[in-house]
């Protein structure tokens, strides 16, 4: 009983978001044979880093991948989105900052320090939108939109309302290179995080349980978990990857700016873990397809920007990709699809017979 | 008695993928009567009202109102034609009025409000029941909407009415004035079909009554005709002539085996307060019609639902349950009567299915590891004959009995001492309910301590040493040794003299 076989339906997921980006892919080759060209080339602190459109994807869409693991665990278990992302990096981000102006100079110890008290605020948050989830179960949409029209006023009031500037070596090197590296930062922290993740999953049971309780919340009770703490839990999660990616996203400025640190980034979040073919009713559910389903929006966003299209409109191009993704991927059209395949497959196998009869 | 037949129906026949549901069966109303649909779980009686309602369409037979045969398409061609439901649960809106509930969906939109309020206003006050018109609906009683449902049915001029288990959520007060209403509708020619599970109901209020088995009609009685002890042998299947000859069960004492599980009054917010205790190796059941507070109970001992009071021990050691994790730590399982809802988890696979409960007794942080899980899954696919394709396939693609076997392995794999079966036969084939029983009775060897619950008696009577009996939420008595019959279980069930 060794066999592991490549399960259908994990297959099955993570078709279309794979799909989509090799025809992103294709159609950038086709449009500029030398758009995913990587070249080395020495940064202004005079290091050696890689560079290139692909690198630009990769490395910008860090904070929109890790924010979708988050997302998909939180999807995952309560059925629902948290909406309130963006405005809780725009606090931790805000924490980060304040903790490093207080600091007498700027070290390693210190950034940890900081990282560490802008991420217990966000868990703090988390558990707050957990809270109305898991125990008083209000609709995660709603929920979370408290702190989606507060959260930004009171990352206001963190830096009593300037947007504070931090300049160091060590915050530079998070948002960009770490000297000796090619690689960047951003991306680095991706993967650690998604190994993270995936230790989290490998040396816990939580994902079984927060799959049990998606998929039947009764049956899952029944059989001695704790729904609620698996929902508060899920929220908690996210709450450290809203951390990180506000810390990534201040270390790019070097300067907190409440009103537009990761402005908008939780539908595109939300978006990611839909793209990924992971139900947003709650249930099953496939990390690596989320984190795909991030890098598909950014590589559309460039690819858009690369066209030339203007910031203005990219919105409305990204919305029409988005559109056909989503209906491809939508469970009407796979069923059709599948019908249509059993369909030619038989008529096939029947052809010859039906021909004899005549 | 009037005889003139308001509705008939003849040879109704209703098949569903592998099943047939409906076996050519006969009902009639009659003007002004109150017509007791009666039957146990599988019977047929949710299919035929759904047949008469539109909401299925049936594969053969005729019906007709007023002698003139009629086809229904929809439930809202039922309507039309005068055949109209309230359903147990209230599918009305509580955040609208009680006038407007009455109206909505059946009167243009530039009717005055006015107008409306006044004729609902009427209809309330010649049926007796105690609302206003512009009141909210979410501000009256269970009962009090319950009965402006029927006042909207009612008034769209029906001629049948159709109570589906109308009194399952209403108390004793409110049951009375339910009836109330019945008895007036009933003298103004209105037929009314009512289906229950509470036999006392049954007499105080129908004037016939009509039994279904397995899909098939057992026979159509006069209320005042049918004893009640005989009315349960009729649903259930057994004449009481032929279930004197099975009544010899083998006299298991288990007066020397150590109590495991008991409880002194133990309640929760759906069963009422009672006593239980289960030896070591022993097999009892809880008995009773559905509906008699049965799975309740054995809820309760497993804290599936808020524990509200009692005391238990485990093992002569005071113990507090109020959890199903509490359970479990204590050795006990719980396979629950509705296998959907509360026991697979139909996306996920065989596999983690039958890991689960064992996964959540070790804890978050102790995973069970893949090779381990498989191992696991291995085994109790062969032990318990499990058919699937793949321990990976996800198991609400199994059929029902396999589905129930992938739960009982889960709950094996955590060896419980104790474990309560809730209808783990329910709704599957011979062969592996023979293959249930077996297992069970091979349990108590092991000293495991089973508590089983079926609707078919004679299964319970084949594995159970002692039964306890239920009826309307009491336990209404407690049969061992050679009481352990059809007969006296029977009579028992059904209460009264007998």
């Amino acid at each position: 009983m060794k066999k592991r076989k490549l399960s259908f339906s994990g297959f099955g997921q993570l078709t279309i978001p794979l799909i989509a980006i090799a025809l992103l892919v294709i159609f950038n080759l086709i449009r500029d044979p030398g758009f995913f060209k990587i070249a080395i080339s020495h940064n202004s602190n005079g290091n050696a880093v890689l560079s290139g459109n692909i690198i630009t994807i990769i490395n910008g869409a860090s904070e929109l991948a890790i924010l979708a693991m988050g997302m998909t665990l939180v999807t995952a278990a309560c059925g629902g989105q948290d909406i309130s992302v963006g405005a809780a990096a725009a606090i931790a981000g805000s924490v980060f900052v304040k903790v490093l102006k207080g600091a007498s100079q700027i070290n390693i110890g210190t950034v940890i320090l900081a990282f560490l008290c802008s991420c217990v605020v966000a868990m703090l948050f988390g558990s707050f939108n957990g809270t109305l989830v898991a125990v008083f179960k209000i609709q995660p949409m709603i929920a979370t939109l408290i702190l989606f029209t507060c959260g930004r006023s009171i990352a206001y009031w963190i830096n009593g309302g300037a947007t504070p500037t931090v300049s160091s070596p060590i915050i530079t090197s998070i948002g960009g290179f770490i000297p000796g590296i090619p690689v960047p930062t951003p991306v680095i922290i991706v993967i650690v995080m998604a190994v993270l993740f995936r230790l989290l999953f490998r040396f816990s049971a939580l994902g079984l349980f927060t799959q049990s309780v998606g998929i039947n919340g009764s049956a899952a009770r029944l059989n001695g978990i704790n729904a609620t703490f698996i929902k508060l839990l899920s929220f908690i999660i996210l709450g450290i990857c809203v951390s990180v990616s506000a810390c990534i996203g201040v270390s790019r400025l070097g300067l907190i700016n409440h009103e537009t640190l990761l402005i908008d980034i939780e539908m595109d979040t939300i978006l990611a873990v839909a793209i990924g073919g992971n139900s947003l009713g709650g249930g099953k559910f496939k990390l690596s397809g989320s984190i795909i389903g991030a890098y598909v929006i950014q590589m559309l966003t460039i690819t858009l920007y690369a066209m030339k299209v203007s910031s203005t409109d990219v919105k409305a191009y990204k919305a029409i990709v988005i559109v056909l993704l989503v209906v491809i991927g939508s469970p009407v059209i796979k069923e059709r699809f599948g019908k249509m395949i059993r369909h030619l497959t038989s008529s096939r196998k029947e052809g010859p017979a039906k021909g004899a009869q005549e | 008695m009037q005889e003139e037949y308001l509705l008939t129906m003849r040879h109704i026949e209703k098949r569903f993928p592998g099943v047939l549901a409906l076996n050519g069966v006969d009902f009639s109303l009659r003007k002004g009567e109150i017509h007791a649909l009666m039957g146990e779980n599988g019977a047929g009686k949710s299919t035929l009202i759904k047949v008469l309602t539109g909401v299925y369409q049936m594969d053969g037979g005729e019906i007709r109102v007023d002698g003139e045969k009629i086809a229904i398409k929809s439930p809202q061609d039922a309507q039309n034609k005068g055949i109209s439901t309230v359903y147990q649960e209230i599918t009305l809106c509580p955040n609208l009025t009680v006038s407007e509930n009455m109206f909505i969906g059946r009167c243009g939109a530039w009717v005055k409000r006015r107008d409306l309020e006044k004729k609902a206003d009427e209809i309330l006050t010649r049926l007796g029941i105690p609302a206003r018109s512009t009141q909210l609906l979410g501000s009256c009683s269970l009962a009090v909407q319950q009965m402006v449902a029927i006042a909207r049915a009612v008034d769209m001029n029906c001629k049948v009415l159709i109570l589906d288990e109308p009194t399952s959520s209403l108390d004793d007060k409110e049951v009375k004035r339910l009836f109330g209403l019945m008895r007036d509708l009933k003298a103004q020619g209105v037929g009314i079909i009512f289906v229950t599970h509470f036999l006392d109901q049954v007499y105080e209020v129908s004037d016939r009554i009509t039994v279904l088995r397995n899909g098939e009609l057992v026979g159509e009685y006069l209320t005042e005709d049918l004893p009640q002890v005989q009315l349960v042998s009729k649903m259930i299947g057994k004449e009481l002539e032929e279930l004197g000859s099975l009544g010899e069960t083998e006299d298991i004492m288990f007066g020397d085996k150590p109590v495991f599980y008991e409880a002194k009054g133990i309640s929760s917010n759906e069963a009422l307060p009672f006593d239980f205790s289960i030896r070591k190796g022993e097999v009892n059941g809880f008995t009773g019609l559905l509906g008699s507070g049965r799975s309740e109970s054995v809820r309760a001992i497993f804290g599936a639902d808020k524990v509200t009071g009692g005391e238990v021990t485990v093992n002569g050691e005071p113990v507090k349950i109020d959890r199903p994790i509490d359970a479990m730590r204590h050795g006990i399982g719980y396979l629950s009567e509705d296998r959907k809802r509360d026991g697979i988890i139909a996306e996920l696979s065989v596999r983690e299915n039958i890991i689960l409960a064992l996964q959540v007794m070790n804890g978050m942080f102790r995973p069970i590891n893949r090779n381990e899980s498989e191992a696991f899954a291995d085994e109790y696919i062969k032990v318990l004959n499990i058919k699937t394709a793949s321990m990976e396939t996800p198991v609400g693609s199994l059929s029902g009995g396999n589905q129930q076997k992938v739960i009982l392995a889960r709950w094996l794999l955590t060896h419980p001492d104790y474990l309560i079966l809730d209808e783990p036969t329910r709704g599957i084939d011979v062969g592996t309910k023979l293959e249930i029983q077996k297992l069970v009775l091979k349990l108590a060897e092991e000293g495991v301590s089973v508590t089983f619950i079926s609707s078919e008696v004679e299964e319970m009577l084949r594995t159970c040493s002692r039964l306890i009996v239920m009826r309307d939420r009491h336990v209404v008595g407690e049969l061992t040794g050679k009481d352990l019959n059809q007969t006296k279980v029977m009579k028992t069930i059904a209460g009264g003299e007998a």
